[in-house]
């Protein structure tokens, strides 16, 4: 049987905020445990939670970010349930009436072509605390410091028919709501959190099959992954005539396997109801207006305008625009050496690649823009070959000063002299008369091959510093002129 | 409205509530009767009545996002029954 695959995801950010949704602890990742909890944390008896104007602030900015519609009254419900790392007995969320209701999110595809995801609606809620198994023996550990930080809980329709979808979306979330500034997107301290909700189906039917949901998966390859394991173990039993159990599972990232999380399943009705302790949330059309004025470009802008201001092509602008630094390093790069492909080139080319050798992000490039700006203005100009620059770059790596300063003190320039080159180039052919009588006698095609014999000599007698197209240029010419 | 003991034992145990055996027809018994007199609300006609989501007509105010005030752990954790190195400890639970 030809199975197709259907997905909604249920994404957790977590906002970037110095205080957490309903008190006034910090927020900040890494502190001692439980160092960053307070009564209301703790859920004692008589605290009342209040509402961070910050994490409001956030969600609507999400809300205009993707063209939702902003609930103008949404109010916060308990969810009810029993955990340790749940000190209430509920957590406060929204589920009648969410912050941000139905929009659509275009997510640009490697192809270059958008993929219109439609976005259920977008929530705020307190995150729980956190629970260590393995360090107490036969007991556990709970850390309240995670508890009551603030989550925006991003819900999209079931949209998805791949995992490359999937990941895309994820991508394109990260990268907006980095721009967006309302969270660090770390994944790896779990500021972005992923639970995937998955089924089944005969290709071309319309009705959707029983699902599972895959929690907490908290990188974009284990989504992947992740994704794909199911889909295969879900196939397995659909072809062998069997059912899908609807059930919450959790993804293995070590086996790689997905596995039963049947403990929820008993308890799996929240019973939600109006949170007492909090006033509905009403946001007006002016405070709508003043957050919309103050949004930053967003990355689908950014895209269009560096396709149009710059030139470059779609390959490279996807590259550039998902990462805010990134983009405002080339831009700054490109402006003030006046040759922005060059720069998208270096960028996306060597710096990269040196980065990545080093285990660097790009805000801890010791190549400023301003330095990186030197290099390609003084490729841009003729100064160096790009050979050169290789060098240079190099130095500029090792921080060894500017491009100008580095030229000088190994005398990099480029040679694009034509006296000079043709000096050079009659040197060669009169001390290789064998290659020359080769090369008169050679086709067109052969000419090609034999000409890198002369290309090289010079290059090896100019250490490097011939201007290549003139001298490609000039050798050409003289023999031509031989033969 | 009727309930039946199964109803029951599934909300005692969602809200961790212990009923023996021996009590469990009488506690059905009433709690029924309680739902019936709240279900006499939905004969009620609330069309175009928008749901109350709190008592006070009044809206949420918010508060600033600063960090108010110093941990004092030593003092919150005090009353916990078991703790070791800053973590509180509760009887083993895993998924």
């Amino acid at each position: 049987m030809s199975w197709e695959i259907v997905m909604g995801l249920e994404v957790h950010l977590q906002l970037a905020t110095q205080s957490k949704i309903f008190s006034g602890s910090a927020t900040q990742f890494g502190a001692a445990p439980n160092q960053q909890a307070d009564a209301v944390d703790l859920g004692m008896p008589g605290m009342l939670p209040v509402l961070n104007e910050e994490a409001v602030r956030h969600a609507v900015k999400f809300g205009l970010g993707i063209g939702a519609r902003i609930g103008k009254r949404s109010v916060f419900d308990r969810k009810n349930y029993f955990y340790p790392d749940l000190p209430k007995g509920y957590q406060v969320s929204q589920f009648f009436s969410p912050i941000v209701c139905e929009g659509v999110f275009d997510v640009p595809l490697e192809d270059g072509s958008l993929y219109p995801i439609r976005i259920t609606r977008a929530h705020l809620e307190e995150d729980a605390g956190k629970s260590v198994h393995d360090i107490f023996g036969h007991e556990t550990g709970i850390d309240l410091n995670r508890a009551g930080t603030p989550l925006l809980e991003i819900v999209t329709e079931p949209d998805f028919r791949s995992a490359e979808q999937a990941v895309a979306y994820l991508k394109a979330l990260h990268s907006l709501v980095t721009y967006l500034g309302i969270s660090d997107g770390n994944m790896a301290e779990g500021s972005m959190r992923c639970d995937i909700n998955i089924s089944l189906r005969e290709k071309g039917s319309d009705e959707l099959g029983t699902r599972t949901e895959i929690k907490n998966v908290n990188s974009f390859r284990f989504v992947e992954r992740a994704i794909h394991y199911e889909y295969e173990r879900q196939a397995d039993i659909l072809d062998g005539g069997g059912c899908i159990t609807q059930e919450t599972r959790l993804y293995d990232a070590e086996q790689n396997t997905t596995r039963s999380m049947r403990s929820k399943e008993v308890a799996n009705d929240y019973r939600y109801f109006p949170e007492p302790d909090l006033l509905p949330i009403v946001i007006d059309d002016s405070y709508i207006d003043t957050v919309r004025q103050n949004l930053p470009e967003l990355p689908a802008a950014k895209r269009a305008r560096f396709l149009a201001e710059y030139g470059l092509t779609e390959y490279d602008t996807n590259l550039l625009v998902p990462n805010h630094a990134i983009a405002d390093y080339f831009e700054a790069v490109a402006e003030s050496s006046g040759a922005p492909k060059l720069a998208a080139n270096w960028i996306l080319g060597d710096l990269s690649a040196a980065l990545n050798r080093s285990e660097l992000s790009i805000e801890a490039n010791p190549i400023s823009a301003e330095l990186l700006a030197g290099l390609v203005s003084r490729i841009n100009d003729g100064t160096l070959s790009s050979k050169l620059a290789k060098q240079v770059f190099e130095a500029l790596w090792n921080e060894e000063g500017d491009t100008d300063e580095i030229i000088a003190a190994r005398g990099l320039k480029q040679v694009s002299d034509s006296g000079a080159l043709e000096y050079m180039v009659d040197d060669v052919i009169a001390n290789n008369p064998d290659q020359v009588a080769q090369y008169i006698a050679a086709d067109d095609a052969k000419r090609k091959k034999l000409s890198g014999f002369f290309v090289g000599q010079i290059m090896k007698a100019s250490k490097g510093q011939a201007n290549p197209q003139m001298l490609n240029e000039l050798l050409l010419k003289k023999l031509e002129d031989q033969s | 409205m009727s309930v039946t003991s199964r109803d029951l034992e599934k909300m005692a145990l969602l809200a961790r509530l212990e009923i023996t055996e021996t009590d469990l027809p009488d506690v059905t018994e009433r709690f029924s009767r309680v739902l019936s007199l709240v279900n006499e609300l939905n004969t009620i006609d609330t069309d175009g009545v928008i749901p109350m989501s709190n008592p006070h007509d009044m809206e949420q105010r918010l508060r600033e996002d600063s960090i108010a005030h110093p941990s004092d752990r030593e003092a919150l954790m005090a009353s916990a029954p078991a703790q070791q190195d800053g973590y509180f400890l509760v009887p083993k639970v895993i998924d």
